[in-house]
């Protein structure tokens, strides 16, 4: 029997750690993901886990640390968010070229500078090409539910990719919400007692090399399976959600369309935006505006073909970037969608809004505004900084 | 003509292989310096051969009896740690 309580996003994440029961974590703290860790860090002195936590120097130690666990056969997580997760870039890719299934929770903050601790995607999207998979959170249970899901996903033979999923920085990390928790048991069963290696390092009767210099002859040959496990892990991350959908009553896809259906006005978001976008979506269709929402869940491996499909009815689409990628085309979610329907003969219009840098409030009038401007989209700009002072 | 190589549908995944691939792998022609060993100063301490990363030192019966220049890459932790007095029994002389 599950039960409802009220938790932080940060606690929920902890909460399914604690039932995961990870071999070990390797986690350096930082704003705002200190808390996961260090809830963790209490149940692991609790006693509560058999989890091996190893307390590093840095974030780049804490990956190195997962890394090599991970190669040991072992179950790994750690949390982290910002220049945390930067300084864990020289790893990421490693650990995807590894094929190792590290689950790690991202906490959304702005990357510096100026020096910031609230939330944007920065952090995150300058991770979008390590060949992780990359799931939002739109409030603390979807983070509860994908942390549980991500492991079975990541483990999953046709997989075996290491997974972040994220939350937005104190919008839902120190948010208290209500959320269903799953019994202890149901997890287990769920993802399974304990992780199937294929080989350990600490296997000294099958001794393996790992992480070998790989040059012109063989270095792109290990890189294309990355990007193959990365296009079948779609049909493993909806396996994994229609089982979980089954088991525990909460339905999750690739994407989340909210009244999409004859939608002729069409914002795409990420994260806990999305909530705030569903409210301004039913005024509107209470003064008959046909508006609907598409929220994206997995941004990586990004479901192209799932978003083109959603879209394709509507005339105007505002995709809401919560980072720039400087490129003076827009944000990365935009650009994306955009070159996911160059081949469509018939195409809606399409503008970008970044907003929400650093923390910087998206409130109602701020998304009323964007609905607004898809009703009059001849006259936009493909790209606008929402909420900024000039 | 040499085998084709495997496609990446074939490789192992993530290049986790059988270990002990660093011994077919001639890493000896990366070195601008090499270690040079003076077998009469040598008091066979083995400091070279617990230091070197590579395995380069080749010893026999407790004993140090030469470098193996097909993997020395020329670091010089055996010079840096070798600890003959006045001269040591290991020096780095340039690669011609």
């Amino acid at each position: 029997m599950s039960k409802i309580i009220a938790r932080t996003g940060n606690e929920a994440m902890a909460e399914a750690m604690r039932q995961i029961n990870p071999d070990v974590v390797a986690a350096y703290p930082i704003t705002p993901a200190t808390e996961i860790v260090m809830i963790f860090a209490k149940y692991v002195a609790d006693g509560l886990v058999d989890t091996n936590y190893i307390a590093v120097e840095s974030e780049h130690s804490a990956m190195s640390a997962c890394v090599g666990a991970s190669v040991a056969g072992a179950r790994v997580m750690t949390g982290t968010s910002s220049q945390g997760l930067a300084l864990m870039y020289e790893i990421l890719p490693i650990a995807a070229a590894l094929r190792l299934p590290i689950v790690m929770c991202d906490v959304n903050r702005a990357l510096s500078g100026p020096i910031n601790i609230h939330c944007d995607h920065s952090d995150t999207m300058a991770a979008r090409d390590f060949g992780w998979i990359q799931i939002f959170s739109e409030n603390s249970q979807e983070a509860y539910d994908s942390l549980i899901q991500a492991i079975r996903i990541a483990e999953d033979p046709r997989v075996h990719l290491p997974a972040m999923v994220t939350t937005d920085g104190f919008i839902i990390s120190h948010c208290m919400d209500k959320i269903e928790i799953l019994e202890d048991k149901e997890v287990k069963d769920f993802i399974g007692q304990e992780r199937k290696a294929k080989t350990s390092l600490l296997d000294i009767n099958n001794p393996v090399s790992v992480g070998l210099l790989d040059l012109q002859d063989y270095y792109f040959e290990h890189r294309v399976p990355v990007a193959q496990a990365m296009k079948d892990s779609k049909k493993v991350i909806l396996e994994v959600a229609e089982e979980f959908g089954r088991k525990f009553g909460r339905k999750y896809g690739l994407l989340e369309g909210y009244k999409l259906e004859d939608a002729e006005f069409v914002a795409v978001a990420l994260g806990s935006t999305c909530g705030t976008a569903k409210v301004v979506v039913d005024e509107l269709r209470g003064k008959g505006v046909k508006a609907g929402l598409l929220k994206i869940r997995v941004f990586r491996p990004f479901p192209a073909e799932e978003i083109v499909a959603a879209l394709t009815k509507a005339k105007a689409v505002a995709v809401l970037d919560r980072s720039d990628s400087w490129s003076s085309q827009g944000g990365q979610v935009s650009t994306e969608i955009r070159s996911a329907m160059y081949e469509l003969s018939s195409k809606p219009k399409m503008i970008n809004f970044i907003y929400g840098l650093g923390g910087r409030e998206i409130d109602l009038p701020q998304i009323r505004s964007v609905y607004s401007a898809l009703q009059a989209v001849d006259k936009q700009p493909l790209v606008q900084y929402l909420g900024v002072r000039e | 003509m040499s085998e084709p190589k495997p496609g990446w549908k074939t490789l192992p995944e993530g290049d986790v292989v059988q270990a002990g691939t660093a011994e077919g792998f001639k890493t000896g022609d990366w070195r601008s310096e090499r270690p040079l060993w003076f077998p009469e100063r040598c008091i066979h301490c083995l400091f070279c051969w617990i230091s070197c990363p590579d395995s380069s030192i080749l010893v026999k019966d407790q004993k140090m009896t030469g470098i193996d220049y097909d993997h020395c890459k020329g670091c010089g932790i055996c010079v840096k740690e070798c600890p003959v007095k006045p001269d040591k029994a290991l020096e780095m002389r340039p690669e011609r």
